[in-house]
């Protein structure tokens, strides 16, 4: 454990804290309920759909907890999760299912 | 069922995600030698997960404080993306409820939020804002509860058993019903595909750089279905 400075550390923690939520209020707070132009309009539509997959992808393809090499099991996990979702539209229901999976997968393989 | 009620059930199922998150978080900080309060700020101040254990990671890595500043706001540039995302439909609200929403707006929320506005399109800004605080209610506060219960157990809590991979089975059950029309399926592979092309990319960019291109990916895709169907 290495001796981390109060000050800094608090530093810290007031900046991430004012940063993020400059980033959080930049659009909501400056731009309102100003009229957007339909181009804008039509890429934040795709704003969700395009970074969460591209949140999780490095993560599936490369998992922290398998000291970021490819591993089967979370990989199946997820595509599993993925594919009961996307079917079933039920958010729970694919959570659980992919839960399992890697439950019982690192339970047996892990 | 009333927005903001809906909110809450919609909400619920992220505490099997931020519970042990949060616990994970304060295990860590204490573990990295920080004191209960300083944990339990880093989850009210910041309130962002993937940034605060990048931020603590690299604290423990001694990293200049300028690096550790800009690595984990490069991580929540795509919070600005939320924010853009949610304006058209809470841009009529008071600033002080922005305001609000901005602190709030944190992965599992923005997901709930987006996906419940496209499917009711026809609530107004107070209902949304009703449905959003809704989401909120199971989720912030739990997360600087188990931040703490985390920070208070320190070592006694065990950090293995494929906790990692929380988060990821979380947004992938998000994803699935978002994926309604061919333009929404275009931004999604395209936006994973360019994340992990990209995942060379310093301070977390490959991130950005996916996001972009599956929104783009998507607007166009959008606009080339529109032009058939009027030719």
């Amino acid at each position: 454990m290495i001796e981390i400075d109060r000050t800094t550390l608090w530093l810290i923690i007031a900046g991430l804290g004012i940063g993020s939520f400059g980033l959080r209020f930049v659009f909501l707070g400056l731009v309102g309920d100003r009229e957007l132009p339909e181009w804008a309009l039509r890429h934040l539509r795709y704003t969700a759909v395009a970074i969460l997959p591209a949140l999780i992808a490095p993560l599936i393809l490369w998992p922290r907890g398998a000291g970021g090499e490819f591993e089967p099991v979370r990989f199946s996990a997820g595509m599993a999760t993925l594919a009961v979702a996307y079917v079933t539209k039920n958010v729970i229901a694919a959570m659980l299912t992919g839960a399992a999976i890697l439950g019982i997968g690192l339970g047996l393989f892990g | 069922m009333s927005s903001y009620r809906r909110g809450v059930r919609d909400g619920l199922p992220f505490l099997l995600v931020i519970v042990p998150f949060g616990m994970l978080f304060g295990v860590l900080a204490t573990e990295a030698g920080l004191s209960v309060a300083e944990a339990l700020g880093f989850s009210v101040v910041v309130i962002a997960g993937a940034a605060q254990f990048t931020a603590l990671q690299l604290l423990q890595d001694e990293a200049p404080t300028f690096i550790v500043l800009g690595s984990a706001l490069a991580i929540n540039l795509r919070m600005a993306m939320y924010s853009a995302s949610m304006t058209p439909y809470l841009g009529k609200l008071p600033i002080w409820k922005r305001a609000i929403a901005a602190y709030f707006l944190v992965d599992q929320v923005y997901a709930c939020a987006a996906l419940d506005y496209e499917r009711h399109p026809a609530e107004s800004a107070g209902q949304r804002f009703a449905y959003f605080m809704g989401v909120v209610t199971p989720i912030c506060p739990i997360w600087y509860v188990a931040t703490l219960i985390g920070a208070l157990a320190g070592g006694a809590i065990s950090t293995g058993y494929g906790l990692d991979f929380a988060l990821p089975i979380a947004f992938l059950a998000m994803i699935g019903p978002m994926l309604r029309t061919g333009p929404h399926v275009v931004a999604a592979l395209v936006g994973a595909l360019a994340a992990i092309l990209f995942a060379w990319l310093p301070f977390n960019l490959g991130l950005i750089a996916g996001g972009l291109s599956g929104m783009i990916a998507g607007a166009e895709a959008e606009r080339r279905m529109m032009q058939r169907k009027l030719a």
